[in-house]
């Protein structure tokens, strides 16, 4: 490390997985200088998976769920308070207790938070919920452990189809309304997703699909008492999930300069940020569910993942660039992966099944609700979900690793017969696609993790 | 010498106390070295852990172009099978062991080890010199597995000499004739599975705290062994349960012995410990190969390995791959992210590797304050026969 870093001051602004991570890489890789990490919330850094799985039925408090610390990042933590600005000339985050805090290297790790239901005031009836914090999840499990006559969840994406699978296991009655044709079909696809159907339905879930929520109802008392959908029916609940998804800390990023918006701040692939005109910025970098970042094994573009794994991996790759000169950063090359629990099922995904044109059912099959599905595009291998069947994961990434051609070789054990074909994977087109990367990937060794040149020709 | 006979000089006994060197020829010859028999050999880290978790890979003996002969095929147990047999009968046989069903199982018996522990080390003859096999490593695994699975403990002897049987049937020997020790296996097995059907029957409606209770006692129907899958399945637990730890315990101890300064680091830092078996398990491990058949012909590092062809993996060859350790052949019980392939890998994955690990740092544990002052009185020691589970048949040393 540069004896001029060693002893410099560094500024996570950010304060949950990716934010600990980055802050206990920093100190694992012989930062010694003055590190300072700014979190709204009130609390340290704990981890969100278990939110809307053990604690909702139940299994364990909200507050039980600290994320361990690796060592100590010997940090100075300001929590409780919001950055509010920042000042690239100036080296400067502005927070919102009126302070600033001058840096040599910052790291934007804010991540994301749960999207608001659009209408404020029905947004704050009594037993709606949003679910992201230990707040809402202390809130909710609450709610859900005084037994309400029912529960309505918008939105059958991963964290909708957790909780209703939650609300299940406590045998409470829950309604999923859904826009799109299917739960998770704009993670999973067509295929997968009329598995999901399946398990919903299967488990008493009152599912709706191809419907939106218009209207939330109160009792006149502040009070929630169900909802209208767009199909005319009414739903009557005491609990209402709203579930729609992420939305990206930015704000505070708006006079900036820096390329921030809706989709997450961009950099590049070695976790450095762009400003808006694209030119890289030495000395901020992004890691987390708030980073865009180009990745190679999916055509060059920009990949923005509310992923537990990338949290920790990108953050890692962004301490390590922080200290290092140019030539010996690393890229963040992690192959993007997720897992839910869902319906007593283990859903496990690797690489980017929205990046795909088929699927094919390489080994398992759907009733046997156990599966992996192969998913490619044009031609190769670009991302594969197991149903439990986690341990078959491995063999998948490497062919995404290694640009493999789809559909995968035949033979495995537990192939289905009919699964030969490839089918359509039903997911909504990769948007934005317009060109085929102009460098190719080549010489990457996953074994390794490292980069070679070949020459071409 | 020619890397086509690899495998027969590992296999060769002369080569038992320390067959690293030939892995190590193995690994410069390339990831995939045809031997002359027709098998190919695999000894690099990263080439063994992808092809065991390749799903055209098959555990089953019988989808081979040259099958063993079908009187030496006995009922397979799950080691030896395939998806999807082999995931409901795995599942069906982790129900009373472990998560998710039976969570609390294994740690629950760190007392009951630490008892037995106590008491082994009480019963040490103090006139003579202690062999650690004989008198230690093989009765603790062997004492745990039977309260696990409801054996008597006093019919020990009688499935030792199966145990043993089945063990030496179940080696890889490419030049040698093994009519003898197949038949002895078979027979064995037979035996066996009499013996464990019979324990079995008398536990049904009058369950003990034990697996084969549970197993004949599951009130699901779906979820019930047959007789045949359950004599399988016991005696796969029954001989994988106790077989690998005594070689676990006894190269523990062996490797510690040649390692003093090591010795001392942990008698002075016994957290050390948990640590120090996982290096061990990479280091010394009980299980050398294992076998395995692709369904279909697959390229392996620009070789094609054709169906049906045995591929014999080097699971101790791989951990000691450079590529994936740093002086591999440096035992170091700090060394961290030890990522070894002593119990497998993909679906196979060992299931009784928690209970191992507890054995193991028990028994070490247990044994470190009294090996200050020990002296190994041979070195090497006497091995066993078996190339595929390695470990010495005694291990005499003076406390």
């Amino acid at each position: 490390m540069p004896s001029d870093l060693r002893d410099a001051r560094i500024v996570i602004v950010g304060a949950s997985l990716a934010g600990l991570r980055a802050a206990e890489t920093l100190r694992e890789e012989g930062f010694a200088g003055s590190l300072t990490v700014v979190g709204d919330e009130p609390r340290p850094p704990y981890d969100r998976p278990p939110l809307s799985k053990q604690v909702l039925i139940g299994d364990v408090p909200a507050e039980a769920t600290a994320l361990p610390m690796r060592r100590d990042p010997d940090a100075e933590w300001r929590l409780g308070v919001a950055a509010t600005g920042l000042d690239l000339l100036e080296k400067r985050v502005m927070l919102a207790d009126g302070e600033s805090l001058s840096y040599d290297r910052l790291l934007i790790a804010t991540g994301t938070r749960a999207r608001p239901w659009p209408n404020p005031e029905e947004g704050a009836l009594q037993g709606v919920f949003t679910l992201r914090t230990i707040d809402d999840a202390t809130g909710l499990a609450e709610a859900l452990a005084a037994g309400p006559r029912r529960v309505l969840v918008i939105g059958a994406g991963f964290t909708g189809s957790e909780i209703a699978s939650a609300c299940r296991e406590r045998g409470l009655d829950v309604t999923v309304a859904e826009r799109g044709p299917a739960p998770l079909v704009g993670a999973l696809g067509g295929t997968l997703s009329r598995l999901a159907t399946l398990m919903h339905r299967g488990h008493g879930v009152d599912l709706r699909c191809g419907v939106t929520v218009t209207a939330l109802h109160g009792d006149g008392n502040g009070r929630f008492t169900g909802a209208d959908l767009s199909d005319g029916t009414r739903v009557e609940a005491d609990v209402c999930v709203v579930a729609l998804g992420a939305v990206r800390n930015v704000e505070w990023l708006a006079e900036s300069g820096l390329a921030a918006g809706r989709r997450g701040v961009a950099c590049d692939a070695g976790c450095q940020a762009f400003n808006m005109y694209g030119i890289v910025i030495n000395d901020v970098f992004v890691a987390g569910d708030v980073s865009r970042f180009p990745h190679p094994l999916f055509g060059y573009q920009m990949l923005s993942l509310e992923h537990w794994g990338n949290a920790v991996a990108q953050a890692e790759v962004a301490a390590h660039n922080m200290l290092n000169p140019g030539p010996l950063q690393r890229p963040h090359l992690t192959i993007p992966t997720f897992w839910s629990t869902q319906f007593g099922l283990n859903i496990k995904s690797v690489g980017v099944p929205t990046y795909s044109d088929h699927v094919v059912i390489a080994q398992g099959s759907l009733e046997a609700s156990r599966l992996a599905m192969v998913y490619g595009y044009r031609g190769r291998v670009t991302a594969a979900v197991t149903v439990d069947m986690g341990k078959a994961l491995d063999y998948y990434r490497h062919l995404i690793e290694t640009a493999a051609e789809f559909p995968p070789p035949p033979g495995a054990a537990d192939r289905a017969i009919a699964a030969d074909i490839p089918i359509p994977s039903d997911v909504p087109d990769p948007k934005g696609l317009s060109h085929e990367p102009v460098v190719a990937l080549t010489g990457y060794l996953p074994d390794r993790r490292l980069m070679v040149v070949q020459p071409a020709g | 010498m020619d890397s086509e006979t690899l495998l027969s000089r590992i296999t060769d006994y002369a080569n038992r106390p320390n067959p690293y060197p030939l892995y190590a020829e193995l690994r410069e010859a390339g990831p995939v070295v045809r031997q002359a028999d027709g098998s190919y050999l695999v000894g690099t880290y990263h080439h063994i852990g992808a092809l065991l978790h390749d799903p055209r890979m098959s555990a089953d003996e019988r989808v081979r172009t040259t099958p063993p002969p079908p009187e030496k095929i006995r009922d397979p147990s799950f080691l030896r099978l395939d998806d999807p047999e082999h995931h409901r009968l795995r599942t069906l046989a982790m129900r009373p062991f472990g998560p998710p069903h039976t969570p609390g199982r294994v740690n629950a018996m760190r007392g009951e080890i630490a008892r037995i522990t106590t008491e082994l080390l009480e019963a040490l003859p103090t006139d003579r010199q202690i062999d650690i096999v004989d008198d230690f490593a093989y009765p603790l695994p062997v004492t745990v597995i039977c309260r696990l699975l409801g054996v008597p403990r006093e019919d020990e002897p009688r499935f030792r000499v199966w145990a043993d049987a089945l063990v030496a049937a179940a080696d890889v020997r490419p030049d040698e004739d093994t009519i003898a020790q197949d038949e002895a296996g078979r027979r064995a097995g037979n035996e066996m599975s009499q013996y464990l059907l019979d324990l079995a029957e008398q536990r049904r409606g009058e369950p003990t705290d034990d697996m084969l209770s549970a197993f004949v006692n599951e009130p699901d129907r779906s979820l019930r062994l047959t007789p045949e899958e359950l004599t399988a399945t016991a005696t796969l637990l029954l001989i994988a349960g106790h077989e690998t730890t005594v070689n676990l315990i006894t190269n523990g101890v062996l490797t510690l012995l040649r390692h003093p300064e090591q010795l001392d680091l942990l008698r002075r830092e016994p957290h050390l410990l948990p640590q120090a078996v996982e290096e061990l398990l990479r280091y010394e491990p009980p299980v050398h190969m294992r076998e395995r058949t692709p369904l279909a012909d697959i390229e392996v590092a620009g070789t094609t390995i054709p169906a049906g062809t045995s591929v014999v993996l080097a699971l101790a060859s791989g951990n000691r791959d450079p590529k994936q350790f740093h002086e591999p052949d440096r035992f170091d019980p700090t060394r961290r992210d030890v990522e070894h392939l002593s119990f497998g890998s993909g679906i196979h994955l060992c299931f009784g590797g928690p209970l191992a690990r507890i054995e193991a740092d028990t028994a070490l544990g247990a044994l470190l304050p009294r090996l200050g002052a020990a002296r190994l009185v041979q070195d090497p020691p006497p091995y066993r026969q078996n190339a595929m589970l390695r470990g010495p048949r005694h291990l005499p040393v003076q406390l």
